[in-house]
Parts: structure tokens; C-alpha cells; sequence
């Protein structure tokens, strides 16, 4: 994969991932686990190579029916990607109000999962008044509320302390034990070192699976 | 102390801030816009009446010059024509006008000679035709020609080919320019949604990749710019109906000229702008929305 004439970002990666696994993607800044991610939830194209996702060949599948795919994917975009003029109750409850549901069949859901992420007290905050690990939770919050078949997280502790690092991995454990297939691109390798996950270590875009680092769980 | 979030009493919001700082300047242009757009439709109204007055009285008179031929005197000759010309079916009334009429006509040609009297001048007389099956210049030439009488038969014809013209070319000039001024309106909202896209590229990124058909984002921007182009519409409509108003009570029945005679009624030719802005608007911000987002 490449971005427009740009050098090569992914160049010999192959790999399948189960149903309900959870797998970290490591690899120094620049080896491509963005873009890795970008490929699966469907923000890029490769330029050579397929990508399958639900049984079906993302890579050559028609712009119109990548919205359909979309919502059956949660990601936790690296820079969070909230909105600034909507509530903490707001943008979680959007990609539900994109899959077209109606607010009485999802505003006590919303409502239970703020709370179970630690935000119940700050459900019509909106995010620049948020703390870090604050935002960060809401855009975990984001990322579950429609029950997503596949979880992509970018860097999703790299603005917390040990802490509440500790707490997000945690909920993507309570998840993944749910049925939610995750994927976390981290260079935190603290917390790659406490898990017993597979990893998937990219570097210079090549992609090389390391055993899990941890003890098992 | 502010009261606790209440999730069922939670009403979504919009997903596009509410407020931009470019509406305003946005706002006023498109209501300029709609200004001249009303104001060249109520010009159009004005002038097609106009013509249509001058056509109708035009239509509805012939006038018939005739020269006295033999011994015979020119004011009985324009009687005999005008008897003539009576008894024509399609001729409600014929009448010789008096030789000063004739005069007056010709003076400005001649300019201001003493005693017309010398020369051969020849007398004039007026027709009125039947408004539903006029006679035709043909058929009053040939009743003239009948009684041996020399005589032209002038129906205006020309007149109101010239009127009519003029009509056709101030309708296609004003559709022409109504046509400019919505492509220009159409031009302004494609270049604010293209500013409005870039500045929330953010929104539309999340939107985009949460699942959001390309359908769901360009509405944003499609219901967005149609209701600044309707409030837009509605003000310069206003401003057009006022200003037309203004010249009715001040020109009378006239309006501005008597070329522009303004109704009452012609104010609610601008009643269609705000919905006509919108749409224009809409269509504009969609096609522009959704070129952008299959871009992304």
C-alpha cells in the first residue's frame, strides 16, 4: 500500500485473523500500523493486494456499500476524533443515529454504557472540557455502542497515565470476552509485556507475528 | 448549579454546528441575489403588460389616408371612405378626422407653414375594428378600391410586429439574466459548501467513517443551505416587493414609466423566490457535498 506516489507503507503483509481474537499490532513510528488499520476500517484502498472482511473482498467492493461495513466496525481513531460541538452523549450515540435507529430504542443503552465507561456524571459535557483519559473513554464509548463485530484501536493509551491505561485494556479484554474481535496498534509495550495477546510487529512496512509477551491471563 | 443529564430527555442534536461564521456573509449575498432576481421578474411582469396595452390598442384601430381624386373634394372623399368603410362587417366605426387633424400630422414634417390649405394633403380616417373578428386591411382595401377611392389602409400591422418583437426580446434579455442570477446564487452556495465542507472536515471525516452514507452527509449540507437560501430568498423577495411597492403608490397605476405600468398584483410574482433559492441552493450544495465526499 501507498499514499498517493509516496514510498511503499505496507509492502509484504499477510494475515488472518480469527473471529474473536485480539491481537496487538507493535512496530516503531512509521511502520505502518496506521495505515494497517486504515485498511481494515476501510479509510484506504490498498493499491495492490485484497482485504477481507465478513467474508467479502473490501479492496474491490463498490463506494457504496462500504458504509454497510463500516458500521459493523468500531474504531478508536489515534487523534479520537471527537466532535467539539456535540455532548459526550452525543457522540457516542452517533453511529447508532447513522444506523438510522431511533433515539428511544438506544438513549438508555447510551446512558449505561457512559456510566460503565466512568463518563455517567459527565454525559452532556462536551469534549474540550474533558480530561484526556476522559475523551479517550468517550471515544472507546463511541467505538462499542453499536456492538461492532471488529475493534480497531490506534494507540488508544497514548495520552493517559499507567493507570488508566490499565482500565481501557481491561474494558478491551470485558469486550473481546463479549465476542468483539480487537485490534490494538500500541507502542506501549508495558502493556503489550502484561498481556498473553498475540502481536503483530510491523517494521519498515513488513508484518512479523511475535507470540504473546505476557503471562497468560 | 446546573440539573443533571437526564438521557430521556436527551433530543439529538444537530450534527453540524449550528452556527458559522460564514452564514451571514452568505446570507447576504444570496438575498442580493434574490433582490435583482425579483426585481428583473417584476421589470418583465411591467413590460410584458406594457406591450401587450400598446398591441391590444394597436389591434383593435386602422387608420385609412385618403386623397381626393377627379373634381372631387378631399373632405368628401374621407366621408365617402368612412361611409365606405362602415358598412364593412369587422368595422365597428368610421370616421373622417377633421383636415387640422391631418395638419397637426404633417406639421412637424413641413415645419411651421402659414397656410397648409394649398397643398394637397391628404385626409385621415379612423377605423375601429371588431375586438373578436376584426376586418382585415385586405377586405377595408377592397371595399375602398369598390367606391373607386384612393386610399392606404394602414392596420398597425407593422406597429405591433415591432411591439411584439420588442416584447419577445425584453422576455428572453430577462430570462437570460434571471438564468445568470441563479447560476450565480447556485455559483455562491457550491463555493460556501465547498468553504463549509473544508471547515468541518472533521464532522464529515467521523460521519464518513462511522458508517454514514455520502446521501446522509451531503443532506447536512443540502437542508443547511437551503434554509440560509429560503431565509435569503424570503428577504430579498421582501426587499424586491417593497421597493415594487414603493414605486406603485409613488408612479401611480404607472409605476415607474409609463414603458413599466407596476399592478398590485405583479408584488406576487416574488412570492416563489424563497422556495426557488432553496431549491437552487439544495441542488447546488448536494451536487457539491457529494463531489467532495467521494473524494475523501
Amino acid at each position: 500500500m501507498r499514499y498517493g506516489r509516496g514510498p511503499e507503507v505496507l509492502s509484504d503483509v499477510s494475515l488472518s485473523l480469527p473471529r474473536g481474537s485480539f491481537h496487538f499490532v507493535t512496530g516503531p513510528s512509521g511502520a505502518g500500523k496506521s495505515s494497517l488499520l486504515k485498511l481494515i476500517y476501510l479509510a484506504s484502498r490498498p493499491s495492490s493486494g485484497s482485504v477481507r472482511l465478513f467474508g467479502e473482498d473490501v479492496a474491490a467492493m463498490p463506494a457504496r456499500d462500504l458504509p454497510r461495513t463500516r458500521r459493523r466496525i468500531g474504531v478508536v481513531f489515534q487523534d479520537l476524533l471527537l466532535l467539539d460541538h456535540l455532548s459526550a452523549f452525543d457522540n457516542t450515540a452517533l453511529p447508532l443515529r447513522i444506523a438510522g435507529h431511533k433515539a428511544s430504542e438506544y438513549r438508555n443503552d447510551v446512558a449505561e454504557l457512559l456510566t460503565w465507561v466512568g463518563l455517567g456524571a459527565r454525559m452532556d459535557a462536551l469534549p474540550p472540557t474533558l480530561a484526556g483519559g476522559e475523551k479517550q473513554r468517550l471515544a472507546i464509548a463511541r467505538a462499542v455502542v453499536n456492538r461492532p463485530e471488529i475493534l480497531l484501536a490506534d494507540e488508544p493509551t497514548g495520552n493517559v497515565d499507567h493507570e488508566m491505561a490499565l482500565r481501557i485494556y481491561r474494558l478491551f479484554v470485558e469486550l473481546n470476552r463479549l465476542g468483539t474481535t480487537i485490534i490494538i496498534a500500541t507502542h506501549d509495550q508495558d502493556l503489550v509485556a502484561r498481556s498473553a495477546r498475540p502481536v503483530l510487529h510491523l517494521d519498515k512496512g513488513r508484518l512479523r507475528p511475535l507470540p504473546p509477551q505476557g503471562p497468560a491471563e | 448549579m446546573s440539573e443533571p443529564f437526564d438521557p430521556a430527555r436527551w433530543r439529538p442534536a444537530s450534527f453540524l454546528p449550528e452556527e458559522d461564521a460564514r452564514d451571514p456573509a452568505l446570507l447576504f449575498v444570496v438575498a442580493v441575489l434574490c433582490f435583482l432576481a425579483c426585481l428583473t421578474a417584476l421589470g418583465v411582469i411591467a413590460g410584458n403588460r406594457a406591450a401587450q396595452g400598446w398591441a391590444s390598442q394597436l389591434t383593435g384601430e386602422a387608420t385609412v389616408i385618403v386623397r381626393a381624386r377627379g373634381g372631387e373634394t378631399p373632405d368628401a372623399a374621407a366621408a365617402r371612405a368612412a361611409e365606405t368603410l362602415a358598412g364593412v362587417p369587422g368595422v365597428t366605426e368610421a370616421r373622417a378626422l377633421e383636415k387640422e387633424k391631418a395638419y397637426e400630422l404633417i406639421r412637424p414634417w413641413l415645419g411651421d407653414v402659414a397656410d397648409l390649405d394649398d397643398l394637397p394633403v391628404p385626409r385621415l380616417v379612423a377605423v375601429g375594428l371588431d375586438d373578436k373578428a376584426p376586418a382585415t386591411a385586405a377586405t377595408l382595401d377592397k371595399a375602398l378600391k369598390g367606391q373607386g377611392l384612393d386610399a392606404v389602409v394602414d392596420d398597425h400591422s407593422v406597429w405591433i410586429k415591432d411591439i411584439r418583437h420588442a416584447a419577445g426580446v425584453v422576455r428572453w434579455t430577462a430570462g437570460t439574466l434571471l438564468a445568470l442570477i441563479a447560476g450565480a446564487a447556485a455559483a455562491v452556495v457550491a463555493y460556501a459548501t465547498r468553504a463549509g465542507l473544508a471547515a468541518r472536515r472533521d464532522v464529515v471525516e467521523v460521519l464518513h467513517l462511522t458508517g454514514a452514507e455520502d446521501s446522509q452527509i451531503a443532506n447536512l449540507f443540502e437542508l443547511r443551505f437551503a434554509r440560509i437560501a429560503a431565509l435569503s430568498g424570503a428577504a430579498g423577495a421582501l426587499g424586491a416587493a417593497v421597493l415594487g411597492a414603493v414605486l406603485r403608490l409613488v408612479g401611480g397605476g404607472q409605476g415607474i414609466t409609463p414603458a413599466l405600468p407596476i399592478a398590485w398584483v405583479d408584488l406576487l410574482a416574488v412570492l416563489p423566490c424563497p422556495i426557488l433559492a432553496a431549491l437552487v441552493a439544495a441542488v447546488a450544495a448536494r451536487i457539491t457535498a457529494r463531489r467532495l465526499i467521494q473524494r475523501l
